[in-house]
Order: C-alpha cells, then structure tokens, then sequence
C-alpha cells in the first residue's frame, strides 16, 4: 500500500539524516518504522528496492563505516550537505525572470521538471512571481519523441543506436553515437555527437530519426569535446558565409528580400533597378530568384543566371 | 527509457518538498497548497496522514512530526512543527537544473524578454544552488535568431511597457511587398526560435502576428495602445502556421528533392508516390504565395489541383523566361 510504504521511505530519509555516522542495516530495521515485522530475507529485498528508489529521487545514500579495520557493520547516511537545497535567495528582478523560465517549456517532461525546481525554490522560502510579465511568452517546443530519450544519454554519457532516414527515398540506416549536445534551431531539434560508424562528428535531426533511439552502452563510457568543437561540429546549421556577389535587375516596388540584405543598389530610370546580392551557394540563390518571378532578372555571374533559367522552365514543365 | 516512478516514490518527491514548504508557510490554506502542489486537496489530507506517522528513529512519543489535524478539518489551514531536520527541500536534480537553467539561457538570447542583467544574475545564483547536477545544463541549447533583431525588440519592448501604439513597416515575402501599419502591441512571443510580435492591427482591425526580422521600420508613436477587449492572444503551441479550413485546397505532386515541402509546412494530407515523391495537399490562404513556392521548387514539383492555378504559375515562369530571349525547347 503506498501509505505504509512513503511511510516506511520517509522514515528511512529521516534516520539516516539525522543520525550520527553510518547507521548499521541490523539497527535500521530496529528502527525504522515498517522493516520491524519481516523475514532476513524479504527484509533485504526490500531495504535494497528502497535505497534505490530513494537513490532515484536524487538522494545521495551513502555506505560505508568509520571502522578502519572493517570489523564493524557497514551502514549508511545521507549527508546534509550533499541532500539539502544550499541557501539561495533572488531579487524581485530575478524571482520575475526564473518564474518568467518557468513558461518556457513545452514538453511535458521538462515543464515538469521545472514544476519540481520551483516547488523546491519556493518550499526554500524563494518566492517567484510567476504571473509576472504576461506580455512575453518565451515558448520553446519540443515535439520530437527522440529528444527525452537523447537528453538522457548526454546526461549519461551513454551510446546509443537509432536508424536515420537522410536522404527521403533511401531506406533508414542503422546509426550509432556517442552523444555530446542537443540543440534546437528555428524549431527543430539536433543531436550532434561522434558518429561511432563512420567515425566523426555527425550532426542528426531529430525529426528524420526512425523508431527507437535504444541505450548501446554503459554510462560514463566518453567524454564530450570541449565547447568549441561541439560548436563547430554543429556549425552546419549555421548560415554559410557569403562571399560571392551577384547582380540583379529589380523592378522597382518589389524583391524587398533581396533589397533588405543587397550590397549596392543603382536606380534606373525605366523603372529598374540593380541590385548587388551577396550569396554564398549559386543554386540556393536561384531558387530564392525564381519566387520572384518576373520581377527580377539575373544578370550576373553566368551560373546563377543559368539555375535560375533551368529552374524556370522546369515549372514550365520543358527541358531547359 | 525512462525510469517511471513508484507511487510511493512520487508522493515521497512531494513530500520532501511540502514539509519545508509548510514549515516555513506556517497556516497556509489547505486549498492554496493542493493548488501549488498540483494535487487534489483529498490527495493533499493523504500526504499529511504520511508526515503524521513519519518521525525520528525508534519513534517514541514526541518523535512523531506534528500535523494539527483539527485545523486542517476545522478552519483549513495547515500547521506542521516538530520536523526542523527536513525544513530545507532536496537539491536540484540533474532534468530540473537543465530545465530551468536552460530555459533562462533561452530568455537570455531572447531580446526585449527580459533585463540581461537580471537573467545573467539569476542564472548564476542557481548554477551554484545546483552544483553538478547544472553541469549538464550547457549540453542542451536553444538557438535564438536575436541579436539581428535586438534593436526591433527593444523598441517593441518599451512600448509593452508604456502601452503606446507602434508604427511599423513589414514586409510580407509572399506577396513581396512591405506595408506600413498601425499595430497596438499584446505581446512579444518567441516561437520556432524565433521572434513575433502579436498585436491587434489597426488597419485589419485583427490580431496579427509579425515576425521581427521582417520588420523594416519601427517607432513608438505617442498614442496610447488601444487593443479591445476582444483581442484574444493566439495559441502558438500548434505553431506559427495555422492554416484555415475556408482556405483554399492546393494538391502538389513533388519529386524526392521536393519533400521538403512536407516537413516545412502543415499540410492536410501527405502520401508517398512511387519513385519517392510525394502528393501534398495544403491549405493555402493566398494564391500569391504558392506561386513563388512552386516557381522556387522548379522542375522538384508542379501544381496538380486547381488546374486554373497550375496555369497561373506556368503563366508567371514563361513572363520570367521572356526576360533571358531563350526559346523553349
């Protein structure tokens, strides 16, 4: 019965804080309310099941003696150093902006898990002011149920194995990674880890990830680079650099994207005008051209202009 | 994957955390707690039955923790004494420093959220509550396209703050045109990883949401925001795409290299055609703005229904092609 048994746990917290030293198992069961009536054996079946769900909650049960010489029993202690919630106390302006993080999540496991760091907050006198600033809402989504899985293994420190379907008509592969970091990108989850196939850094979205992703290996089995080297490993995300630059006729009162992050611009007198665009992949500015239609006409460099010809009479359905 | 917790173990995760909390709220109302603790007030008498048999080793008389039962069934309040070893709450665990650290660090890279200041400092108070378990928090990230934006969201800021009305130019990609508006703000919201402003437009007499990076021009004007009483703020959590079913119906065929379609957008339906294509069907609310996808998209994908419309987007690809004097093949 649940009752009897929070009992028992909560009984067990108790003696092992408040008790000087390691406290023996032959004393626990003497003491702690709920172990009294049992056999040797279901005793420690069941003193072992509690310190591990204790364990799971956090709580750092310790074992061990003071005897040097091993004579004595072992026990077990909580420090209350290693268990309490250190002393923290927050400005109005901060306890604003924590109960402002508390919004953020939009996943159910982590917004519970805020739930919980607010609940210990405010049990330890913080109060938040959770109802401040209704006129920002800072909403990070998480929809990929690859993600609770991933974190757990950089948190751990565990390899895992997925299957990944990179390219759409290719068939899902089989992956394996020792996973550094997850990231979130205008919406959409990563993982960037050291791809253990292929050997490498790899970066992974976590929408193309197929089925499962399944624990392949122990906790604490690598290291994570230093911060710079995961950051470079996940710098495809990034937008490249642009180095070249093109040039465009625009006629004039449109192609407001491309006026917004062109070089030079030259006003004509028929209406026109041209445009310097930096870009840095020819055939990403030519598909970002053709939305344009005919209101912009590419002049320059001879590649951007032929993508963008091929591109257009691909719509028309001909062979350019 | 996860470990699922025991009943026991999560009222004793509350519990660990309710003692400290009423020790030191002392006549906190049974109700006000129930509300806090995200439990039902029943469930609430249940934990306090649990403190009420727990107590120090050996358990003698006035080792028990003290719950003044006759409050708690008389006037409703909660009074708890006698347990002062457990008036502090346990640690932060590893998920709730990354959740919350991770969630500043997100206000922190979002402008015109908050004061930098503030969200730095608090930042730093709880990486050290935390200890190692905040260790991971620097693991788990999320990208926000601020700082081009900073200056926009700042201006925004002040007027949330002053209510004042914004006079703003933005421009609209797919119909490849900015318009100036009036737009009293409600909020600034981040959403996709990037940042809106959502407000009742003057000139639609609507809600609209902008996004920052396609706002060309902005200024307070000295006119205080007058957004009525029936201006509901929108539910982001579907996203910011929230396509109508009045819009119209639009059915794409695209090749493989097309697909990308499917992820970007929502779409109503979607299903695979042999040679790893796809047939899209979307809802779309301006013609305009298909246009300029399907020319983007090429020979990768074609209008299939309404017909009237894949005419009009080959129409806009042959007044395109004019301009390069080559004859169709």
């Amino acid at each position: 019965m649940t009752q009897a048994k929070s009992e028992r746990l909560m009984n067990l917290v108790i003696c092992l804080l408040v008790s000087r030293g390691y406290v023996p198992k032959s004393r626990i069961r003497q003491v702690v309310g709920g172990y009294g009536d049992q056999r040797t054996d279901a005793f420690e079946r069941m003193f072992e099941r509690d310190k591990e769900e204790l364990r799971e909650l956090g709580i750092p049960i310790e074992s061990g003696s003071f005897d040097p010489f091993g004579d004595e029993e072992p026990g077990y202690r909580i420090r209350r150093r290693d268990f309490e919630l250190p002393e923290i106390s927050l400005e109005p302006d901060e306890a604003a902006v924590v109960g402002l993080a508390a919004r953020v999540w939009q996943h159910v496991s982590l917004a519970e898990a805020t739930s919980r760091a607010m609940l210990k907050l405010r049990a330890a006198g913080v109060e938040t002011d959770t109802r401040a600033l209704a006129a920002i809402e800072p909403r990070v989504a998480v929809e990929e149920p690859a993600f609770w899985p991933l974190w757990e293994a950089v948190r751990d420190r565990r390899p895992v194995t997925f299957s990944y379907r990179k390219d759409p008509p290719s068939r899902a592969g089989r992956r394996r990674l020792q996973p550094w970091s997850v990231l979130s990108w205008h919406g959409r989850w990563y993982v960037v880890g050291h791809d253990l196939v292929r050997g490498g850094p790899r970066l992974f979205r976590l929408s193309r990830i197929v089925g499962d992703v399944r624990p392949d290996g122990d906790a604490g089995s690598y290291d994570v680079p230093p911060p710079d080297e995961v950051r470079r490993a996940a710098g495809a995300l990034a937008p490249p650099r642009q180095s070249a630059t093109a040039r465009v006729r625009v006629r004039q009162g449109s192609g407001y994207g491309l006026r917004r992050r062109a070089t030079g611009c030259r006003t004509g007198g028929d209406g026109w005008d041209e445009l310097s665009v930096p870009y840095s992949d020819a055939g990403v500015l030519a598909e970002e051209l053709a939305g344009y239609g005919a209101d912009v006409v590419a002049l320059e460099p001879d590649d951007v202009r032929k993508r963008l010809v091929e591109r257009l009479h691909g719509v028309v359905g001909e062979v350019a | 994957m996860s470990v699922s917790h025991s009943g026991a173990q999560l009222q004793v995760e509350r519990l660990l955390s309710l003692l400290p909390y009423l020790l030191s709220h002392p006549n906190s109302r049974l109700a006000d707690v129930a509300e806090l603790f995200g439990v039902t007030e029943r469930q609430l008498l249940r934990d306090l039955n649990v403190l009420w048999f727990s107590g120090l080793p050996g358990l003698a008389m006035g080792d028990y923790i003290e719950v003044d039962m006759e409050a708690v069934e008389g006037e409703g309040v909660i009074s708890v004494s006698n347990a002062d070893y457990l008036a502090r709450p346990l640690r932060l665990g590893t998920d709730e420093a990354l959740a919350l650290i991770v969630a500043l660090r997100t206000l922190a890279a979002m402008p015109g959220s908050y004061d930098r200041g503030a969200i730095d400092r608090a930042i730093g108070k709880l990486e050290r509550a935390a200890g190692s378990a905040a260790e991971r928090a620097a693991d788990v990230r999320v990208e926000v396209d601020g700082d081009s934006v900073a200056d926009v969201a700042a201006t925004i800021r002040r007027a949330l703050d002053d209510k004042r009305r914004l006079r703003l130019s933005y421009w609209v990609p797919g119909r490849d045109e900015t318009t100036e508006r009036d737009v009293d703000p409600m909020r600034l919201a981040l959403a996709d990883g990037r940042l809106y402003l959502e407000g009742w437009c003057r000139r639609a007499e609507a809600e609209r949401l902008f996004r920052l990076d396609r706002i060309t021009a902005i200024e307070v004007l000295d006119v205080p925001a007058a957004v009525p009483p029936q201006a509901r703020i929108r539910d982001l959590s579907a996203g910011i795409f929230q396509p109508s079913p009045d819009d119209e119906l639009v059915t794409l065929e695209v090749t493989p290299a097309g697909r990308w379609v499917a992820e970007y957008y929502p779409c109503e339906s979607v299903s695979e055609v042999a040679g790893g294509g796809l047939v899209i069907k979307l809802r779309v609310s301006d013609r305009r703005w298909l246009r300029r996808m399907v020319l983007r998209l090429g020979g990768t994908g074609r209008v299939v229904d309404p017909p009237d419309l894949a005419a009009e987007v080959v129409a806009d690809a042959h007044e395109a092609l004019a301009a390069y004097d080559e004859p169709p093949a």
